[in-house]
């Protein structure tokens, strides 16, 4: 990994989720990127990850589907960054990058596929793949931010969730974890350093790398419905307004049983959930409509308004 | 040999004395029979093996039962009867009728992967977790689970036509496990969801449902996947030592 390397263009891999649920996060994350002059091509002709569940059916099915998004964007496109918005596509990439360079049974799998499919295999080490937070980190930066703030997030009681997809297992992501600069899997920060920039006030909240039982959104609803309760309960003790998400999987999980816990449970809690694009579009001064908050479930343009933000 | 842990107090091992004076001290009640010595036959010792040779479960023989896994896991955290660390030890210990107690919760792993974080020996547990659900499904301990039906009902929609359509899938996974669309908390979140939306937006949501989204020229990488899937699931159930015919 090269921090100068040049982000100001990469090969942007949007995903299912950010066609469907996460519109919003995908229209946010587009948005920011024009506003901010960072160029998203969308990877041509894109398929599935794989996601969890067809990790379930087969692990290195799931490697293969990703790598067959790599090969696009390395071979015929020619990007050498990948950069995706979701916390599964992100995390799937990153697991077939590093099944592809260390285990010959998944090259041999992912080498048959692509064979009989009819695409170049995709050669590890050809792209980095990097997440919506790595990509406005490392391409802007909190300076280059604050300088492009025109309405401070300040007042923003905002507590980040970064899920579990982002940091774990450790293993996949050998970026992380190198000291000062680097993101940490045990505490990520990088949410924070960049909300924190536009001005927002980010509280100590412990349940960043929680779990909200996404996988079993709807085959196990009432676990997934304690655990999102336990992360918006959390939140309001921290006296957090706002739960910033990266992940279209938290985010609709977090709003699908926020409402579960209200309607099954009896539990009302108060959090509003967005996407961490969304704050830092309403900081550079968009429109909320432009970053899409009146598609979100959890209902914040009445707070936002009050707050002179929208 | 590591300690063995299980719940000591189980219904099946409850004894109830009606009228009982042991010493000219009455002691009827309900006595549970934890200290009673026992003797265990009915090893099954390709269990390990078995789960090994699935997915995921590669890396049990490692296991030094540390305990770390069920010390992180985030189901455990909500129901304390799961417990990988104890699941591994039956496992590699072949204790089959003890496992079989517990067979309809394993399949909850939420894949937060907490366990493969902190597991010090990478057995990656959660994979076990993963490959220990499929092994009880093939050897009909179990029926298919909701998350099974859910990872089906996905994994065809992306080998058919390279992508998913969320509202395919939840119709889908609803129709498979027999549940009805219309459920009071979702009914909720759909008018909220439409309280603000523009209308632009609802119809192309709506036209997803008939136009659905696929890769172009996908044909020739759903073959090769579907001829990988079949070869797969035969060799699965070899290793099981159960006959070629799966129903995938």
């Amino acid at each position: 990994m090269s921090e100068q390397k040049d982000l100001k263009r990469v090969a942007y891999y949007p995903g299912c989720a950010l066609e469907g649920t996460g519109h919003a996060y995908d229209r946010s994350t587009r948005a920011v990127g024009k506003e901010l002059g960072l160029d998203l091509v969308e990877v041509e002709n894109w398929n599935c990850c794989g996601a969890m569940e067809v990790k379930n059916i087969d692990p290195k099915l799931q490697t293969y589907l990703s790598s067959r998004v790599m090969s696009i964007a390395s071979e015929d496109m020619g990007f050498d960054t990948v950069m995706a918005p979701c916390n599964g596509c992100y995390h799937n990439l990153k697991k077939a990058e590093y099944d592809l360079t260390n285990d010959p049974e998944n090259v041999a799998v992912t080498e048959r596929l692509s064979e009989k499919a009819g695409h170049p295999t995709y050669k590890p080490g050809s792209v980095e793949t990097i997440h919506a937070l790595d990509w406005l980190k490392r391409a802007i930066g909190e300076e280059g931010l604050k300088e492009r703030i025109t309405h401070s997030l300040k007042g923003l009681k905002i507590a980040n969730y970064y899920g579990c997809m982002y940091t774990r297992p450790r293993h996949i992501f050998p970026e992380k974890d190198q000291g000062p600069g680097s993101e940490s899997t045990l505490q990520p920060h990088f949410m924070d350093d960049l909300l924190e920039a536009a001005g927002a006030e980010i509280v100590d909240y412990p349940l960043k790398t929680a779990c909200c039982g996404g996988a079993h959104t709807l085959s196990d609803s009432d676990t997934s419905t304690k655990l999102v309760l336990n992360l918006l309960e959390a939140a309001d003790e921290c006296d957090a307004d706002i739960i910033a998400t990266e992940c279209p999987t938290c985010h609709s999980g977090l709003e699908m049983h926020q409402i579960r816990a209200e309607t099954k449970l009896g539990k009302k809690t108060n959090a509003k959930i967005v996407y961490f694009t969304q704050l830092i579009g309403l900081a550079l001064g968009m429109n909320a409509r432009t970053v899409g908050i009146h598609e979100n479930v959890s209902d914040s343009i009445n707070f936002f308004r009050e707050k002179g933000l929208a | 040999m590591p300690i063995h842990e299980q719940n000591l107090i189980r219904p099946e091992n409850i004894i109830t004395n009606e009228e009982l004076e042991i010493d000219g001290i009455d002691v009827s009640g309900h006595w549970s029979t934890f200290i009673e010595s026992r003797v265990v036959t009915d090893y099954n010792e390709d269990i390990e093996d078995e789960v090994a040779a699935l997915p995921g479960g590669e890396y049990i023989n490692r296991c030094w039962q540390c305990g770390s896994c069920t010390n992180s896991c985030t189901v455990n955290a909500v129901n304390p009867d799961f417990n990988p660390r104890f699941w591994i030890y039956l496992v590699r210990m072949g204790m089959e009728s003890e496992l079989l107690r517990d067979k309809d919760i394993i399949w909850q792993c939420v894949s937060c992967n907490k366990c493969t974080y902190s597991c010090p020996r990478d057995v990656n547990p959660e994979g076990v977790m993963k490959a220990l659900s499929h092994w009880l499904e093939l050897k009909g301990h179990t029926p298919k689970s909701p998350s099974m039906h859910f990872d089906e009902e996905f994994a065809d929609q992306v080998f058919s036509t390279g992508k998913i359509e969320e509202g395919r899938v939840i119709r889908g996974f609803f129709q498979r496990t027999g549940q009805p669309l219309i459920q009071d908390w979702l009914v909720e979140l759909v008018k909220r969801l439409i309280r603000h939306m523009p209308v632009k937006l609802l119809m192309t949501m709506g036209l997803a449902n008939f136009v659905r989204p696929r890769t172009r020229d996908w044909g020739r990488a759903q073959a090769a996947i579907e001829e990988y899937v079949l070869e797969r699931d035969a060799a699965n159930r070899k290793a099981l030592g159960l006959d070629a015919a799966g129903d995938h």
